[in-house]
């Protein structure tokens, strides 16, 4: 069930320059919001909502947690507002990660402002591990958060902080030791591109979190199209808002 | 009474807002938010006689106050939309209006006979979509072809047929006259008009298409414009569409001369729009001591 309604900013900060870490009091959404899902948020003064994952839902408070960069006007003028201020919310949109059972070995595998949507994920697992890859040390969100929930492994393109270089690399030496249950995986198309081949080769099922432009945000307009390889082998667009933003890492085709 | 109904080519609207063709799916997409009987119609997503797939993505980049749009005309084709869909949809209280488009004269009249005997209450002649290669706009552009395209489709359908003009061309006027020569029912208009967007940083059009639609009430005046004009040349009823997003709008649509009202792409911030344009028409009706809603159609007082 979509609701759409005005609900009122518990908080919001600046975490790290340009990324901030936003708390909604909207119960009737968190009520309903799943690991991986989105909220579609209507900025003041632009057409369009804006979609930004759900970091955290906590039901006993009834408030979700979004963590999201300003990328543009629209996530700017977000940005701006303080708490008290009302944003107008569609949500929770879209299909989550199916979450495999408690018992098995996770791992989450995010890059950059694409890491908020696992912390959920992993923290629906007893054990998981995850692999965080940032830009830079004042890109890196979250770090708390994640060494509560999972064994962590930061990594920074430029190495100012964690492992230089890409998350991808101590993933794929992990997976040389350990085969987890489930992969949850969000971030860069390159990367995601690149999980889903260590994944496939492995035998590990993956689960890969999409991005697009999007529209209506109800599966009505078409708008947010994904390549997707159906079991036949045919390639058709799949609805982001609707048919995901979550789909299976070997059915999603990646752009070369 | 009712005094929101109208009527359209022979089919009775409860109320004159129609949710427009790409925007409401077939119909299943917003019934988290009201029944969509509230409506008083819906125009399903264009379809094709084949499968279409639509274009790559991006396909939507924001604009002011509206939006590029190139879907592509994305559909499973005529015969899946029948199997498929068709049994929930001619379920709807509501009026249905299936909007058909086609590569060729052949396939616009296939597509209309394959629905000839299904519960679709109207057609709706896609002449317009600016986002497919061959087909689409290029029927409306031109008034011989517009009017080719009306008479085949017009030979292999008995329901009301209504032809969906595009704004991309110098003359809209000729071509709402070419068309109710060869028989169209009604008019709607319009469709989006041509833009593009480019990203600074890699040069790159936003679309992948290149170039897309626009749409949102950045486009409303013209739309009321053209309404207006067409409305002004043609006997047939006309259903104007284009930037509507409040009831202040399709007030002043339908003072331009729209019989009815489609509502768009102002549904993707506010999914409850129609509803509350149809209720603003209410207290509108009231208030205006209205006996029909009927009473304002083309009552603009020119200059």
């Amino acid at each position: 069930m979509v609701l759409q309604g005005s609900f009122p900013l518990v908080k919001i900060t600046e975490v790290q320059p340009g990324i901030f870490d936003a708390t909604l009091s909207a119960p009737q959404v968190a009520a309903e919001a799943q690991p991986g899902q989105f909220l579609h948020i209507g900025a003041p003064g632009f057409f369009l909502r804006r979609p930004i994952s759900i970091c955290g839902i906590d039901h006993k408070a009834g408030t979700l947690r979004l963590v999201f960069q300003i990328r543009g006007a629209g996530t700017r003028a977000l940005a701006g507002a303080k708490a008290g201020c009302r944003w107008d919310v569609l949500g929770p949109v879209g299909r989550g990660f199916q979450l495999a059972g408690p018992e098995e070995e996770a791992v989450v595998v995010g890059g950059g402002i694409g890491v908020p949507p696992l912390l959920e994920a992993a923290r629906a697992h007893r054990s998981a591990t995850a692999f965080l890859g940032f830009a830079s040390k004042d890109a890196v969100i979250l770090e708390e958060d994640f060494r509560a929930a999972a064994q962590l492994t930061i990594t920074t393109d430029d190495g100012s902080y964690g492992r230089k270089g890409l998350c991808v690399a101590p993933l794929e030496e992990y997976l040389a030791q350990h085969t987890p249950g489930v992969i949850y995986a969000c971030g860069p198309s390159p990367m995601l591109k690149a999980v889903a081949r260590l994944a496939l080769q492995r035998g590990i099922p993956c689960q890969v979190s999409l991005e697009e432009r999007m529209g209506c945000g109800v599966g009505a307009c078409l708008g947010c199209a994904c390549a997707i390889r159906t079991a036949a082998g045919a390639v058709v667009y799949k609805r982001v808002c609707a048919d995901g933003p979550v789909f299976s890492a070997k059915e999603v085709v990646f752009d070369e | 009474m009712n005094k929101l109904a109208v009527n359209i080519a022979g089919v009775e609207f409860k109320n004159p807002v129609i949710a427009a063709s790409g925007c409401y799916g077939f119909g299943m997409d917003y019934r988290d938010f009201y029944p969509v009987e509230r409506l008083g119609g819906i125009s399903l997503k264009g379809m094709t006689y084949e499968v279409r797939q639509g274009n790559p993505p991006p396909r939507i980049a924001e604009t002011p106050a509206g939006m590029l749009n190139s879907v592509g005309l994305q559909n499973p084709g005529v015969k899946a939309f029948k199997s498929s869909y068709l049994p929930a949809v001619s379920k709807l209280d509501t009026v249905i209006i299936a909007n058909i488009a086609g590569h060729d004269l052949d396939s616009y009249a296939a597509i209309a006979a394959e629905l000839e005997d299904t519960p679709i209450d109207m057609l709706e002649l896609n002449i317009s979509c600016p986002n497919v290669k061959e087909g689409g706009a290029a029927f409306g552009t031109s008034c011989d072809i517009a009017a080719a395209v009306t008479r085949a489709v017009r030979q292999k359908t008995t329901k009301p047929l209504m032809v969906k003009l595009s704004p991309n061309v110098t003359d809209i006027v000729s071509i709402a006259k070419a068309v109710e020569a060869e028989g169209a029912d009604a008019i709607s208009l319009i469709n989006t008009l041509l833009g593009m967007r480019i990203d600074r940083k890699t040069r790159r059009p936003i679309l992948k298409n290149n170039v897309g639609g626009l749409s949102g009430p950045a486009v409303f005046p013209v739309a009321v414009r053209m309404v207006w004009q067409v409305a002004g040349a043609v006997s047939v009823p006309v259903v104007g569409m284009g930037g509507i997003s409040t009831w202040e709008d399709a007030v002043e649509m339908m003072m331009a001369g729209a019989s009815a009202v489609q509502i768009g792409a102002a549904m993707f911030r506010d999914p409850y729009c129609p509803v509350k344009v149809i209720e603003g028409l209410e207290r509108y009706a009231e208030e205006e001591r209205l006996s029909s809603i009927r009473e304002i159609v083309g009552a603009v007082r020119p200059w």
